[in-house]
């Protein structure tokens, strides 16, 4: 029976975990009957369809947008791309090539029996199989020989908007002792229905995310990984309308860690909830299956909503996320979930109530790299009290174990990190680390105090709000506003007009082989 | 260690106060001290440091003393710096344009809206363009408010609209219409290269061509915004730092005051 600090009931979180899981699966039964654009580019991109036509369109895009205006997208794109391999004996890039220059009309061949296309389709799934375990291997073998550095991982970002500037901060950030690199994406990305093409210098607020851009960066953060002797982790956004497709990208190049959370899309990018819970579903599958560490986005709740009264809407939402990471196979190693530092630095005793929920979230989710969010809200502009929040925020980390450190910048809400603020932020964690490395151990917290007492509360109200959920389904709760106050209709937002219901003909073969949970 | 960081020089200056040559202030009036941070692209070392204290004396710093040097990585040093500063401001013939208005609190904007105005006044906000940052048009418009200041949804003689964030300012201006608002808050937090003066100019011509910059108070806000930057660029007030709801709510109904009663 695991131990609590706090004077947690654990059969109170288990039930709480029992009826996340009623909320996922209702969702799942969903999720199992649709397919969207973005899933059926990503079954092309995994395929090895990649590069880009005469008007720079992405040739996934070329293929899927050919199926969507034929209205014939709901029998899935494995199928007509199994098909035309039998007829052409082309492979699936020449096939798209093709399409692009107008010379082939996939969907008027003569349709072959599902066996034959399944059978045309498969070496092309293995192949793919392959090459994305062929980089989980590599990633191991790192790891298993120059090795990684101590939890909590830190994570600091790049965001120059030019993948090449990014590399000297990253590489600078590596040298002083950076675990995590995450390439910011150029504001608006996630609002784009396709993924940009190559290598790109020009962003807003960040880089584009492209595949290019993930090679260009996981290349020197080898580089760097040998010459300090630890392995960076590689960090890129796996949200907005490509969720899957900068999945299948990040699982192909050896990204480790992937911000990938539909509940985010949808609060803060008023993204459509069918469209992009849909393909949080194979993105997580596959995360799951690439060894990738997902990151959940509740710390951005309390960017909107206030951190002491919500506190349970994070908790409520972390027993979802890890149930609808369960769902997609994603082992808890991998489950990066978010919460974060964000109450008033005003509040009398914040300090106890951001250590009783660290340590809460901690006890309730044992096994999990917890994504740790440095306050945001409240950095003024005043660099040098900006020093000490985040240094507050570092005491918590350490003495409650969490997973991953998004580091804190003194000059958050000024401008994105130069170089030496990322210094400053890292000498700020590792002191920190290391002068109180074993606190959590010597300390316990006094009976029916403030600290056991906030946690105990924060359970029962997020139990309160996950019962109410259960009853509601979560699309009706969402549309009721129940997470950051923000209210979304089910069928608002941007992205809807991709999904479509699954045809008979239907197949997505990754699934079964990349999902352990359907084992 | 303590070589050269304290100056055993008497230096001597004029200690009094003159607002016409206004210097900063370290502990001793007209002292002109500094602390400043920088990183330049170079190895550490001596030559490094020499570059430093070059780089202030032509900023105009007496006196520069590099404080703490630290090679970042290789080819990038960083230091902290103190220096005392040649230059001075003329104070007194500073003029700084200023939102001309009462800040009042959510009660009494109300009231004075139900004097002067005799009906709710219509605002829209959103963050335009690219812009995914909602935290400005949040802590202004939310019901919840931001430090204690109620946002202006919860005022009782505002009809608030809050669209959110990556609004195109085709859609903003089309909301405008349809509701007929007399209140147009734009929010902008994302500054990267400039991105959000060129999208603040782009929606005042929008609403030039439109026909309707004289029918609605333009406001914009943001942590770089100043309201000199909004007057210049078109807008009717502009919001920065440490500003909140009452401050933009006082605003909004004093100017409609003006607009409609003279």
């Amino acid at each position: 029976m695991q131990q609590s600090k706090l004077g947690l009931d654990f059969e109170k979180v288990k039930y709480a975990k029992g009826v996340s899981k009623k909320i996922a699966e209702e969702v799942q039964q969903f999720v199992d009957n649709y397919t969207t654009v973005a899933v059926e580019r990503t079954l092309c991109r995994l395929l090895g369809v990649d590069g880009i036509d005469a008007n720079g369109v992405p040739l996934p895009n070329v293929l899927i947008d050919e199926l969507s205006s034929k209205g014939v997208l709901s029998q899935g794109i494995m199928f007509f791309l199994g098909n035309a391999i039998i007829e052409t004996n082309l492979n699936p890039q020449e096939i798209a090539e093709q399409i692009a220059l107008g010379n082939l009309d996939i969907t008027k061949l003569t349709i072959h029996k599902k066996e034959e296309i399944d059978q045309a389709i498969k070496p092309f799934v293995n192949e793919s199989i392959a090459k994305i375990s062929a980089r989980k291997a590599k990633r191991e073998n790192y790891l298993n020989t120059i090795g990684e550095g101590a939890k909590p991982y830190l994570y600091v970002i790049v965001a120059t908007g030019n993948i090449y500037e990014d590399v000297v901060q990253a590489e600078a950030a590596a040298r002083q002792g950076a675990d995590i690199i995450a390439v910011i994406r150029t504001t608006g990305q996630s609002l784009l229905d396709f993924v940009p093409y190559g290598a790109t210098t020009e962003g807003f607020g960040g880089t584009v995310a492209t595949q290019e851009n993930f090679k260009i960066m996981r290349t020197a953060l080898d580089k760097v990984g040998e010459d300090v002797g630890r392995y960076i982790r590689l960090c890129n956004y796996c949200s907005g309308l490509c969720m899957p497709e900068i999945a299948a990208m990040g699982a192909l190049e050896g990204l480790d860690v992937m911000l990938n959370d539909a509940l985010y899309g949808i609060l803060f990018r008023d993204i459509n909830m069918q469209r992009t819970i849909v393909d949080q579903y194979f993105s997580r599958v596959l995360n799951g299956f690439a060894g990738v560490i997902i990151n959940t986005g509740e710390d951005n709740y309390l960017t909107t909503a206030d951190a002491f009264q919500e506190a349970h809407t994070v908790l409520a939402s972390d027993f979802i996320n890890e149930q609808l990471a369960i769902v997609a196979g994603i082992p808890e190693e991998q489950m990066g979930l978010g919460h974060a530092f964000e109450m008033d630095p005003d509040l009398e005793n914040g300090f106890l109530y951001e250590l009783s929920q660290a340590q809460m979230t901690r006890e309730i989710f044992p096994n999990a790299p917890l994504k740790y969010m440095p306050p945001t809200k409240f950095m003024t502009g005043n660099v040098f009290k900006g020093h000490v929040q985040d240094a507050l925020f570092n005491q918590i980390s350490i003495w409650t174990g969490q997973g991953l450190q998004l580091l804190g910048m003194l000059t958050e809400a000024i401008h994105t990190p130069f170089m030496s603020d990322r210094y400053l932020s890292i000498e700020n964690a590792k002191y920190i680390f290391n002068n109180m490395k074993s606190i959590g151990d010597e300390m316990e917290f006094k009976e029916g105090g403030i600290i056991r007492t906030r946690a105990q509360e924060v359970v029962a109200n997020s139990i309160e709000l996950l019962e109410k959920i259960e009853k509601e389904g979560l699309f009706t709760a969402l549309e009721k506003g129940i997470f950051a106050d923000i209210k979304r209709p089910l069928n608002g937002g941007k992205g809807l007009a991709g999904v479509v219901e699954k045809g008979v003909n239907y197949s997505n073969p990754f699934v079964a082989i990349m999902n352990k949970n359907l084992k | 260690m303590s070589g050269g960081l304290y100056s055993t020089n008497a230096i001597e200056f004029d200690k009094t106060l003159d607002f016409t040559k206004v210097k900063p202030y370290g502990d001793t009036m007209n002292d002109g001290k500094v602390q400043l941070s920088f990183t330049l692209p170079v190895p550490k070392g001596e030559e490094a440091i020499e570059a430093a204290k070059q780089l202030m004396r032509k900023m105009g710093f007496e006196n520069p003393q590099v404080v703490f040097v630290k090679e970042l990585m290789e080819g990038f040093t960083f230091f902290n710096c103190y220096g005392n500063l040649t230059h001075s401001v003329d104070f007194k013939a500073i003029d700084v344009p200023k939102v001309a208005s009462t800040t009042m609190d959510m009660h009494e904007t109300d009231e004075f809206i139900n004097e002067r105005i005799g009906r709710k006044i219509v605002v829209i906000g959103a963050s335009t363009g690219t812009d995914a940052h909602t935290v400005g048009i949040d802590a202004i418009m939310n019901m919840k408010g931001f430090a204690g200041h109620y946002g202006i949804e919860r005022y009782d003689m505002f009809e608030a609209l809050n669209m959110g964030s990556q609004v195109t300012n085709e859609d903003f201006v089309a909301k405008a219409i349809e509701l007929n608002a007399d209140v147009l808050l734009v929010s902008q937090t994302v500054t990267q290269k400039d991105v959000h003066v060129k999208n603040l100019i782009e929606l005042v011509e929008l609403i030039e061509a439109e026909g309707l910059r004289d029918k609605v108070i333009l406001i914009c806000g943001g942590p770089r915004i100043s309201h000199e930057l909004a007057k210049e660029l078109g807008y009717d007030a502009g919001f920065g730092m440490n500003k909140y709801a009452d401050d933009v709510a006082s605003y909004a109904a004093q100017e409609l005051d003006r607009r409609i009663n003279g």
